[in-house]
């Protein structure tokens, strides 16, 4: 008999490189790597070639120099002297505030248009396909530039509300609706001590105390419910729990609304949306909200009708059913959808620039690129906070669905 | 009298009578869909009360709209006061606001060709069999169409295009229910679908047949070149195709030099490209182009090999991150301090390179997804069989994959078609841009809304509604596959 | 050309950078076109016609040096830029020169590393407000909403403006002045504001301009010139001589009209050396010694491009003002041609 040896030690061949499964996906990992490298090189030094040649130096500097232009709708204090810096957070705050905004609105047609798609109503039921259809078939950006129009075109003007025979009058003398945005009354606080932002902080500890409240009332019913099989009426306790407090303090510290008047060439005073933040606001909302009700069709659709049946053999009512039984398992489906359209809405936020809302892309990526010059610094910069905000928002699902998952045992 | 007399069981059932008028027809089709219980009824009330108020405003425009005038200063004129659109600046303008205001008014048949050809190239792609009537009625539409570009007028092609396209579509749907009998899309039609990138190129760029005639040799070269190779390895035959295809690159690059004018269209250069055919062309060229990156992207990502898999995962999250506008203005301001100095792409070349970059990021996505929808069966029934990973990949995963996954590409597609609008933001003059620039800025436009959106509105909706019908359909298709 | 973009997109990725980058002037001599970078649409300056043919004041400096350089006046390439776009456009060479009311400033002349070759119309910022707003002067402004061009100096002189007097504004800011016509039409402004030049321009193509009135303040010096990118002087030298050529030309009576007989020769030296029938100064410049002429003949001389596009008899209606001839009392003062 022969003996086996250990086989002979395989000499390494260099076309084991190529045809070897063991080798291969190293050959191709290194080839990837370093076309990557050497294109990334290329691009570099293309770079810097340019930039020499024209005698231009990547630098950040200009971020602390004044900006010198102004900038009309502002969450925080900023005047021309400002930096440009915080021209770039004026403009993220104001990117934030449209993209919230949006959202919310979004959701809420959203969800309405998307349940009465389900509707008996045939004619409502018709009728929110066609809004559908049509808003998620043309562009955004032409949505909303439609509104903006309906801004200068339609809307009356300030001028047309001035002098005696003006053709356009302010709506109840509170509000006024122009071609330059909506006004709108101001509340604020008399009472001195709770002038300013005391006064809304007031407001916002005793709201949040209202709902503590009127959760623990919930709980308690809840428990109720469990021991004798009947749930207490409680509508009444949580509405004085939530409006009681709130009037008191309310009138405590001297609640009086500001009026907007024409003074000038403007109204003046009252809360003022412009009217390129209401455009970008309804058009990114009815946009958004057309995705929106077909994902809310599908997650309600999802749920096969055998839940339903089971809940009502139970003896659940309509409503009920809704809430406990298909709500919990719809929302699953229709939430990761759901926040991938708040990011849409959010990346489309970046049109303003055609409407001239000043968002980040309106200052950082707009006046400041002009002015400075600095493209390649500011496009970088902008990229960067779009791409946090994206990861945040994905981070944010990601979590929810960890959350949400179906727990199989 | 007989026992039958004293039986109280009825032997004749008394005439059926017609169901209460409340639960038949009309009747029955309103109480139930219309006024089923208060709040119904309160919605339906409402809701004609919307579509009246919608009609009312809307019906005077379109009825009293002026179609012949030259400036809105005479519409009005027309109008004396009366509600009533002014159409008579998409009368005047339509070929700016269909083709820019720079591309040459007597090479309009061009475009139009490329566009009735894209339409001929794309059918076997989409379509396994189609109604005869709607084979028929597109080939009644294209030889109009040819017939009209040949007397020279281009002027009367368009609206032939418009009108027949809305047509062909709406046959297609009625016909298809109909079920007026199929026949099979010859696939000797790809035939066509390979031909029209090069075909389309020389049509709507004009210069010497040449050129695009290089490109192809070198393409076939390249594929008969894998031919060769493909045997040795996939990887081999990939190489080999590219070096031939180079190889012919570089030597056609001398033919097409020597001789600029055999066989030439007047040339167009890209930056007279305008209107709705700049949309067309950004959408047509850049889904074609992201296809094949979008497939390797989402392998890339899918695959056992760490650096080739973070690599793609980077480029894909961190387009996917940042809004297109951006990559815009990277097209715009900045790629151009990227590129060698004195290469000198035009606009709407480093444009395409980005919105390519864009969609073949969203399109690796859907693509990911239909990867991992397949049962992990598929993967090792292609390694069982001993095929290598480029053999399993061609052979097995990706045609299943692939099928899966088209109504998402289409949906992607569509996307992407909507936001080539965004070059108008950065001064390209598209079919905003037109709008929003040149039309509502002259002297004899100036004001004139609704009836220049709505026009854009329709267009888009028309051509994307038309491709979500169809993603739809498709769907179903598929589905049915499936049970 | 389109071969050379079709190859040069495939073999991007494997050639290496070239070498410095050449020579302005033999790049635009090898691609036989000036690209020439100039407004979106300025009716007067640089607008396209409904059949996409560019005309206006900008525009004929730009077929001026094409003449020059290439003998045809129609070899020019326009690309439309933005306040955004011009700089890149132009550090980055697509373009050669920008001849785009650009106002000449210390940052962008130092900063930006640009190189303005001299003034072609000398203007300063204006407000343009409805008459029947009833405003006569611009510190009257208080609370107003202005329409204003973003990226452009303006837009900080405005902001300083309105600081240095203590009054507040809403600014509307607007990308190209297409957008700004019909929001400051519509009355979404009360206020427009740009270079005067620019203002005369968006007043004459309104329906009724003797609505609109132009406020006396003019709140800047906004000196608007051709640009190229720092560091090629040669090139520089034959925009700065184009321009030069054209205003010389004006005030040595030479025009289009005369120019043929004058090239036959003149007993003022000046007009010979300028239009090459003395002297050498079409080689020093790499040209050749028709230069000067050519860019003569085919726009005319200053004064005749002024009255062509923005003169008192076209819509716009602009007068010289300091515009004219120093001669004149004006500012436009050509070196002499020795």
């Amino acid at each position: 008999m022969a003996t086996y040896s250990d086989p002979p030690a395989e000499s390494f061949k260099l076309s084991q490189l190529i045809n070897d499964t063991r080798y291969r996906s190293y050959t191709f990992q290194v080839i990837a790597l370093i076309g990557i490298l050497l294109l990334v090189g290329y691009l570099i030094s293309n770079l810097i070639n340019n930039l020499q040649a024209a005698g231009l130096n990547i630098s950040y500097q200009f971020l602390g120099e004044p900006a010198g232009y102004d900038i009309n709708q502002r969450l925080i204090e900023y005047d021309s002297q400002s930096t440009h810096f915080t021209a770039a957070i004026v403009g993220v705050l104001n990117t934030l505030l449209v993209a919230v905004l949006g959202c919310a609105m979004a959701t809420v047609i959203g969800v309405v248009v998307g349940v009465l798609r389900l509707s008996r109503n045939w004619l409502i039921r018709t009728l929110m396909s066609v809004y559908v259809e049509i808003f998620r078939n043309v562009p955004v950006l032409i949505w909303i530039l439609i509104i903006m129009a309906v801004f200068t075109a339609v809307l009356p003007q300030p001028r047309d509300f001035r002098g005696a025979n003006a053709t356009a009058s302010m709506v109840g003398d509170m509000f006024a609706f122009t071609g330059r945005g909506f006004y709108a009354p101001m509340p604020y606080f008399e009472t001195g001590f709770a002038q300013g932002a005391v006064g809304w902080a007031v407001v916002l500890v005793v709201l949040l105390g209202s709902w503590l409240a009127a959760r623990a009332v919930g709980r308690w019913a809840a428990r109720n419910q469990e021991a004798t099989g009947l749930r207490p009426t409680t509508w009444h306790i949580t509405a004085g729990l939530w409006l009681v407090p709130l009037a008191v303090v309310l009138y405590v510290q001297g609640l009086a609304w500001e009026y907007p008047a024409l003074k000038g060439f403007n109204f003046q005073g009252g809360i003022f949306a412009r009217a390129s933040l209401i455009a970008l606001w309804f058009a990114l909302s009815i946009y958004t909200a057309a995705f929106i009700a077909e994902n809310v069709r599908a997650g309600i659709l999802a749920i096969s009708k055998g839940q339903t049946e089971a809940a009502a053999s139970l003896g659940l009512r309509p409503n009920r059913i809704m809430n406990l039984v298909i709500l919990p398992q719809a929302l699953r489906v229709i939430i990761p959808p759901l926040i991938s359209q708040y990011l849409n809405l959010t990346k489309n936020s970046s049109l303003a620039i055609a409407v001239g809302y000043m968002d980040i892309t309106g200052t950082l990526g707009g006046i400041t690129l002009n002015q400075t010059g600095r493209a390649i610094e500011c496009v970088l910069l902008l990229m960067l906070f779009y791409l946090t905000i994206s990861l945040a928002i994905s981070a944010v699902m990601n979590v929810y669905n960890n959350a949400v998952k179906l727990k199989e045992r | 009298m007989s026992k039958s007399d004293l039986s109280f069981v009825r032997t004749e059932m008394l005439p059926e009578q017609a169901p209460p008028v409340t639960e038949q027809g009309v009747v029955k089709w309103l109480r139930e869909n219309l006024f089923a219980g208060p709040i119904n009824t309160v919605m339906t009330l409402i809701s004609l009360v919307v579509i009246y108020k919608i009609l009312v405003g809307i019906t005077p425009w379109l009825a009293n709209g002026v179609w012949t005038t030259s400036s809105l200063a005479e519409c009005r004129e027309v109008l004396q006061g009366q509600t009533g659109g002014c159409f008579s600046v998409l009368t005047e303008r339509w070929n700016q606001l269909l083709f820019g205001f720079k591309y040459p008014v007597e090479e309009y048949w061009r475009p139009t060709l490329a566009f009735v050809l894209l339409m001929v190239a794309i059918t076997p792609v989409l379509f396994q069999e189609l109604p005869r009537l709607f084979v028929a009625a597109a080939a009644v539409i294209a030889t109009v169409v040819l017939v009209e570009l040949l007397a020279g007028a281009a002027g009367l092609a368009v609206p032939t295009v418009v009108v027949g396209g809305l047509g062909y579509w709406v046959l297609a749907r009625f016909g298809a229910a109909q079920g007026w009998g199929s026949m099979a899309v010859s696939r000797k039609l790809l035939l066509v679908t390979g031909l029209f990138p090069f075909v389309g190129y020389w049509l709507i760029w004009g210069g010497t047949v040449l050129a695009p005639l290089v490109a192809l040799v070198g393409v076939l070269a390249g594929y008969m070149a894998f031919r060769r190779f493909e045997a040795a390895s996939f990887a081999m035959g990939f190489l080999a195709a590219l070096v031939a295809a180079l190889v012919v690159w570089y030597l056609g690059g001398f033919v097409t030099a020597a001789a600029q004018d055999a066989l030439a269209l007047p040339e167009v250069p890209s930056r007279d490209m305008g209107g709705f055919m700049l949309n067309m062309m950004l959408g047509t060229v850049c889904v074609s182009l992201s296809l094949p990156i979008g497939i390797v992207l989402a392998l890339g990502r899918q695959s056992d090999m760490p650096i080739i898999k973070w690599i793609c995962v980077v480029f894909i999250e961190f387009i996917r991150g940042v809004p297109l506008i951006t990559l815009l203005f990277v097209a715009n301001v900045v790629l151009a301090y990227f590129l060698p100095p004195g290469t000198n792409f035009d606009l709407i070349l480093r444009v395409i390179i980005m919105i390519t970059m864009f969609s073949s990021a969203y399109i690796a996505e859907v693509i990911r997804g239909g990867l991992a929808a397949l049962p992990a069966g598929q993967y090792e029934a292609a390694d069982s069989l001993g095929l290598d990973y480029a053999q399993s990949m061609r052979l097995i995963i990706l045609p299943q994959a692939l099928k899966i996954s088209i109504p998402g590409i289409v949906n992607v597609a569509v996307g992407l078609f909507k936001d080539t609008t965004l070059v108008s933001v950065i001064s390209m003059f598209d079919l905003v841009g037109m709008i929003r620039g040149p039309i509502l800025a002259s002297t004899e436009w100036n004001g004139v809304y609704w009836e220049l959106w709505g026009f854009a509105v329709v267009l888009f909706f028309v051509v994307c509604y038309g491709i979500s019908q169809y993603s739809q359909w498709l769907e179903r298709q598929l589905q049915r596959d499936h049970r | 050309m389109k071969k050379t973009v079709f190859l040069g997109a495939l073999t991007v990725a494997g050639l290496a950078a070239g070498a410095a980058a050449a020579a302005t002037l033999d790049d635009v001599k090898a691609r036989g076109k000036l690209n020439c970078g100039v407004t979106t649409g300025l009716v007067g300056f640089a607008a396209p016609d409904a059949n996409g043919n560019w005309d206006g004041f900008d525009v004929g400096l730009c077929r001026a040096i094409a003449a020059a350089v290439l003998g045809d006046a129609a070899a020019v390439e326009f690309v439309p830029t933005t306040g955004k776009t011009r700089f890149t456009a132009l550090a980055s060479g697509e373009i050669d020169v920008l001849a785009r009311n650009t106002t000449w400033t210390f940052s962008r002349d130092v900063d930006l590393k640009f190189d303005f070759l001299g003034v072609n119309y000398y203007d300063g910022q204006g407000f343009m407000v409805p008459k029947s707003l009833g405003v006569s002067s611009a510190k009257e402004l208080d609370g107003a909403t202005v329409c204003i061009q973003t990226g452009t100096t303006t837009e900080l002189n405005l902001a300083d403006f309105f600081r240095a007097n203590n009054i507040k504004y809403e600014p509307v800011p607007i990308e190209t002045n297409a957008e700004a016509q019909p929001l400051y039409l519509e009355g979404a402004c009360d206020v427009y504001t740009t270079d005067a030049s620019g203002l005369a321009a968006t007043r004459a193509a309104f329906e009724n301009p003797q609505d609109h009135v132009v406020l006396p303040e003019i709140i800047s010096k906004e000196p608007l010139g051709p640009l190229v990118r720092h560091g090629d002087n040669d090139w520089g030298d034959i925009v700065r001589w184009t321009l030069n050529a054209l205003i010389a030309a004006e005030e040595l009576g030479v025009t289009s009209a005369n120019i043929d007989e004058m090239a036959g020769g003149t007993n003022n030296p000046e007009i010979n050396r300028l239009l090459g029938t003395e002297g050498t100064l079409g080689e020093m410049l790499g040209l050749d010694k028709d230069w000067a002429m050519r860019a003569i003949k085919s726009v005319g001389n200053y004064g005749e491009l002024f009255e062509r596009n923005i003169g008192e008899n076209t819509p716009i209606g602009l007068s010289r003002g300091l515009n004219a001839q120093w001669t004149n009392g004006g500012l436009l003062y050509s070196p002499p041609f020795r």
